[in-house]
Parts: C-alpha cells; sequence; structure tokens
C-alpha cells in the first residue's frame, strides 16, 4: 500500500513537472522531449490504477507514433527560437488568470465528489473479478463485441487522417526528375521501336 | 483496487487532482506559447491525457472497463488530430515560412 502510494506521488509530480516544462521550453525539441516523459508517467499511473494495456498502448502510440511525429516535424521546420519569446510576457497574466480560474471551477466540481450508491448497478460492462482474467483479455472481450461498431470507427477515423495527411502534404514540384514506373512499364515496342527495310546502296531515310 | 482512501492510500480524488492539474497546464500553454504552433498542439495533447488519465481512474474506481474503452477512443482520435494537425502545419509553413499563430490570418474576412 505505501508503495504504491509512494509510486503514485512519484509518477504524479515528475509527470506535472515535465508537463510545466513542455510549455515553458524554449526550444520545441526539449518540449517534445519532456512530453515524451509525461507520457510515461501517465503510462506507470495507469499502471497503477490497474489498467496495464491502456498503459502499453499509450507508451507504443504516443511515444512511438505521435511524439516521434512531433519530433520530426519539429525538425524538419526551421523555427527561429528567439523569435518565439517575444510577448511571452503578454500573455503570461491572462493564461495564468483563466487556468486559475478554471482549476478553481475543478476544483470546486471534483472536490465533493461522492459516488452515488446506485453507481454499482448502473456500470456498462463491470470488471472481471481480479485475477479471472488479465485486464487485455477482459478489454478485447468487449471491444470486439459490444463495441464493434465503435471499433470500426475509430479504424475509419484513422484511416480518414492518414489520407488527409498524405492529401495535404504531398506536392508535386515541375523541374524534379523522378522516376515514373507506371509509364515504363507501359512502354510499348510498337511505340518506340520502328524497324525499316533497309535495301542496298540507299540507306535509311 | 478498493474505492475508500484512508489517509495514506490514493484515493480517486487524487487522480482527478493530477488530471485537473495537467488540464490546466495545457490550458495554460496554449495562452503562452503564441508564436509556436506546434507547442499548441502539444499543450492539446497534454489536455487530451488529463482526459485519459480521468477516465481511466473512474474506471478502475469504478470497475467498469468502459472508460478504459473509450480512453482507447480517444488515444485513437488524438493520434489523428495529431497528424492531420502537423500536416497543416507542415503546409501552412511552405506557404509563409512561419508558424506563428498571428500570421495565420489568410482567411480572415
Amino acid at each position: 500500500m505505501i508503495i504504491a502510494t509512494l509510486a503514485f506521488y512519484l509518477f504524479a509530480i515528475v509527470a506535472v513537472i515535465s508537463a510545466l516544462n513542455v510549455i515553458f521550453q524554449r526550444n520545441p525539441v526539449h518540449s517534445v522531449l519532456w512530453l515524451i516523459l509525461t507520457f510515461f508517467n501517465a503510462a506507470g499511473l495507469f499502471v497503477l490504477l490497474g489498467a496495464e494495456f491502456v498503459a502499453m498502448i499509450l507508451v507504443v502510440v504516443y511515444v512511438g507514433a505521435v511524439a516521434v511525429l512531433f519530433l520530426f516535424v519539429v525538425m524538419m521546420l526551421d523555427i527561429n527560437i528567439t523569435m518565439i519569446r517575444e510577448g511571452f510576457l503578454k500573455y503570461l497574466w491572462v493564461g495564468a488568470s483563466i487556468g486559475l480560474i478554471l482549476l478553481i471551477e475543478l476544483a470546486v466540481v471534483f472536490g465533493g465528489w461522492v459516488m452515488s450508491p446506485e453507481s454499482e448497478g448502473l456500470r456498462g460492462a463491470p470488471a472481471p473479478a481480479p485475477g479471472a482474467v488479465s485486464n487485455t483479455e477482459a478489454l478485447g472481450l468487449l471491444l470486439y463485441t459490444d463495441y464493434a461498431y465503435v471499433f470500426q470507427a475509430a479504424g475509419l477515423v484513422l484511416l480518414v487522417a492518414m489520407v488527409g495527411a498524405i492529401v495535404l502534404t504531398l506536392r508535386r514540384r515541375p523541374g524534379v526528375r523522378k522516376q515514373k514506373i507506371s509509364e515504363q512499364v507501359n512502354r510499348r515496342v510498337a511505340d518506340t521501336l520502328e524497324i525499316v527495310k533497309v535495301e542496298t546502296g540507299k540507306g535509311a531515310s | 483496487m478498493t474505492p475508500e482512501a484512508g489517509m495514506i492510500g490514493v484515493g480517486l480524488s487524487h487522480y482527478l487532482t493530477l488530471a485537473a492539474i495537467l488540464f490546466t497546464i495545457g490550458i495554460f500553454g496554449i495562452f503562452l506559447n503564441r508564436k509556436n504552433l506546434i507547442v499548441i498542439m502539444m499543450s492539446i495533447e497534454l489536455m487530451l491525457l488529463a482526459v485519459n488519465i480521468n477516465m481511466v481512474a473512474f474506471s478502475s474506481f469504478l470497475n467498469d472497463l468502459v472508460g478504459q474503452v473509450f480512453t482507447m477512443l480517444v488515444l485513437t482520435v488524438a493520434a489523428a488530430e495529431a497528424a492531420i494537425g502537423l500536416a497543416i502545419v507542415v503546409v501552412f509553413y511552405r506557404n509563409r515560412r512561419s508558424i506563428e499563430v498571428e500570421d495565420i490570418n489568410t482567411m480572415k474576412g
């Protein structure tokens, strides 16, 4: 129990510190690296909560895909770092006051949170008893049966995002020589090659 | 995982507080980094992470797996959003050589 508590505070404090570093870092590359640390700590918290599968998905999807995507884009664009901090103080107070108001609102909402006594019976998919099936198996049993359509819709969202990202960034630059395989394959002998009977003494014209 | 937490144990409110703090940091980051669109997108990712922590915490303390299912859907949408958003940033940078929020006014009427 005490180890779980200590682990929670460790993960939580490191997560908050690295999240603060994400927004305060001068260099966007450092921001991405702090974001990766935040995600790792959130994954640790998920493991503490008994949601191992979501924790591993968080590491794979966020750290493995999203953060690397961010890193690629940050390094690809030539951003002027010295310009970035202009007007920093101007927005500091607006952002701080709005954040403080939001935090107070969230504290008011969640501070007096009590579970309703009926919540036990209102559960959509009660978790299986610990030790019966693993978290991953229980989640799979739920996701591929009751939530199959939602799962398909999530796949569709990813497909549309992939197509959209390709459509947005693909460009054909004129003047760049590239291999066009379809044209090469579609060439016919009759289009390019001509066989001429050459008579003796006349030559081909 | 016991729903009630004593003085030493970690209860639902601890996780909710952490998620609220992370969400606020995300909001704060959006206001702070007006010159850099990519850091704004990172702040949005932080806010989505806070939402995920909320959902997994409720799922764990209520013993209801639906929260984790929806966490995965939020992850999917976050990945799609990051891909599309970064593609837009790249296209915008190609056209304007800048990713400042103030420069994005081409569609202003």
